[in-house]
């Protein structure tokens, strides 16, 4: 979607609207052109959408058989292909997304296809949006053209016919036409496409609701990650860095009693104390790694990946142009990191593996890919976890893993930088 | 029978899932002449060696596999409702009042709650092994200190206080006396006013007076 919109803003057609200034200039006479096609086009399709009007209005009352099932059931999905065509034209035109959101149907199963888009308000808006493009927005979009090329046609009509009179006055009508056209058209045109998005475009209500779903979802995902990383450390400290140094007390204890009747075994729990000890530090250095790495807090994310890709055996491409951002994403992002060079070191058989990202002062987005064996699975255990550490920022992950043709994990983070 | 002293060593089990602690905690007894009968490594294992006869005391770890929280307390807590005296060391990486509370409710001897750090003053250590057995008790200074907090002793002289919280802990006159440089007399001249004071019943028998101590304090 992001990057058909993006297409879409090189394609002057469909360039966004701007206010336009009534002075009369090149410029001020080519966006209004452009309007008017688009206008037209949007009065043509309002033909069709009359048609599907109609068709749908006409199969509510013969519900009760199967025709009417089998009409709806053609019908509904056409009339979606139309609506998504004014949404994309109204999301860049007015440079804002207009979402469908439809409900998910199995369109095989003609019951429960029509069973859920009876209770889908993305379909009702797709019905009402179809009576206005067939009326109301067929009448406004038709306005800019007519008036445009409306008189001129009239004169060109009148003297086929021979009709002198009616060319004189459809002529005196030719300036007023003009003008009405250089003032209304953008206007016009803004009307219409926000009407669209005003029928088209989920409610307020829905949007919020929805939000509010995903903000429940991933609050409750990461107070569960969080116990469950706790309950980690915990159980590393115990089983870790606390059990070596009871070990080592314990043998420092031993050899205490034992130094002056048994020198020898004496010496030799103090090697294994001194063991011990060495042992605990090692536990509590990588413990300290896994809750925090102080390569993250000292060099940041570009500093911290590049540490990762360090051990890994097959040779790593790290280009990150990042900036200092706050802690918790930066550490968020360096576990997500982790976790897919330790599969691509793992798993995939790979020659080669790349970690590549950018900020663009609103996103971070960042790719772990390689040329391995693919067949990754989102849902795995790692991953699953990486992506719900993720989604406690409001941040994504897609993996891209065909079989054979290596793995591509994108994730994208909006933060601001420090 | 559990508790029987013979002439002898005294006979142990050990429950800890920790390989090195398991084989430090074994060489500490047996450098202390206590023979370890069974060494064991998970909470049904403990469930299994608790029935034997032949041993004296248990040394449990709190934390046991399948779920490492407190298997091993539990399945102690259980063994012990069908054997009350079940002579028992719990050893904890912390030490947790609520736990000694249930290990005391049955208000019977014959237990122990020690941090393992105490293990590391291996006579100490063996010194709490031989007096679980024997049918005393040997709390931590920790639980009894969280046990003295949560009762008010401002009725006891400070010196009182010190002698009621080694007692909790389960020392015997004598190591009172010795670790707070008075007499033995002196150490039964305070007892009779503690008990005196919080209205407990005197009794002769040394062991009796600390469960009369400990109940006092867990009432709290």
């Amino acid at each position: 979607m992001r990057d058909s919109f993006a297409v879409g803003t090189r394609v002057s057609w469909l360039a966004p609207l701007r206010a336009l200034p009534a002075q009369v200039d090149q410029a001020g006479f080519r966006e209004r052109l452009r309007l008017t096609a688009v206008s037209a086009v949007l009065a043509a399709l309002g033909v069709p959408a009359l048609v599907l009007a109609l068709v749908m209005t006409g199969a509510f009352p013969s519900l009760l058989s199967l025709t009417g099932f089998l009409m709806l059931w053609l019908v509904v999905p056409v009339t979606a292909h139309l609506t998504q065509l004014h949404r994309a034209v109204a999301s860049r035109l007015l440079g804002e997304h207009v979402v469908a959101d439809y409900a998910e149907a199995d369109w095989r199963n003609l019951v429960t296809a029509i069973a859920t888009w009876a209770r889908d308000p993305a379909r009702w808006r797709d019905f009402a949006f179809c009576w206005f493009s067939g009326t109301g927005g067929l009448v406004m979009s038709l306005v800019p053209p007519a008036l445009l090329v409306g008189p001129v046609i009239l004169v060109a009509l009148g003297l086929a016919q021979g009709s002198v009179v009616w060319s004189v006055i459809a002529s005196v009508l030719i300036g007023p036409s003009l003008l009405a056209w250089w003032f209304v058209t953008e206007p016009l045109v803004r009307g219409r496409l926000r009407a669209d998005r005003a029928i088209l475009d989920q409610s307020r209500v829905e949007k919020l609701q929805q939000r509010v779903d995903e903000v429940v979802r991933s609050r409750a995902e990461t107070v569960d990650h969080n116990a469950a990383e706790l309950r980690r450390i915990e159980r590393d400290l115990h089983d870790g860095a606390q059990a070596s140094i009871a070990a080592a007390g314990m043998s420092v204890g031993l050899a205490e009693k034992l130094i002056h009747s048994d020198p020898e075994t004496a010496a030799e729990l103090l090697r294994e104390a001194r063991e011990s000890a060495v042992r605990a530090l090692e536990e509590l250095r990588t413990l300290v790694r896994g809750i925090h790495p102080p390569v993250l807090a000292d060099r940041g994310l570009v500093g911290g990946i590049e540490a990762l890709a360090i051990p890994i055996p097959i040779p790593v491409t790290v280009a990150l142009r990042v900036p200092r951002l706050p802690g918790p994403i930066e550490s968020a992002v360096y576990f997500a990191v982790a976790e897919c060079l330790a599969n691509v070191a793992k798993h995939a058989e790979a020659t080669r593996a790349w970690v590549v990202g950018e900020h663009d002062g609103e996103r971070l987005r960042v790719v772990v890919g390689d040329d391995g064996r693919g067949g990754a699975d989102p849902r795995g255990h790692g991953l699953a976890g990486v992506a719900r550490r993720l989604a406690a920022f409001d941040g994504t992950l897609e993996v891209t893993s065909p079989v054979g043709q290596g793995t591509e994990v994108r994730m994208e983070v909006p933060c601001r930088a420090i | 029978m559990p508790g029987d002293l013979r002439a002898g060593n005294l006979r142990a089990i050990v429950a800890e899932d920790q390989t090195l602690l398991r084989v430090g905690l074994i060489r500490i007894l047996e450098a202390g002449g206590i023979d370890v009968v069974a060494a064991v490594d998970s909470a049904d294992a403990l469930a299994e060696a608790l029935t034997r006869d032949d041993f004296d005391v248990a040394i449990v770890d709190v934390r046991l596999p399948p779920t490492f929280t407190t298997e091993g307390l539990r399945t102690v807590v259980q063994a012990r409702a069908s054997r009350p005296d079940l002579p028992v060391l719990i050893l904890s990486q912390y030490v947790e009042p609520l736990y000694a509370r249930e290990l005391l409710a049955a208000g019977r001897g014959s237990v122990g709650y020690l941090l393992k750090d105490r293990v590391v003053d291996v006579d100490g250590f063996l010194t709490a092994v031989r007096q679980v057995a024997r049918g005393g008790t040997a709390l931590d200074p920790e639980v009894v200190a969280g046990l003295v907090k949560a009762r008010p002793l401002d009725r006891l002289t400070e010196r009182e206080r010190e002698v009621l919280t080694l007692m909790a802990e389960g020392r015997s006159n004598t190591a009172i006396a010795h670790r707070l440089s008075i007499t033995e007399k002196a150490v039964d001249k305070h007892i009779n006013n503690i008990f005196t004071k919080l209205d407990l019943a005197p009794t002769p028998d040394d062991n009796r007076r600390v469960l009369a101590v400990l109940a006092w304090l867990n009432a709290g």
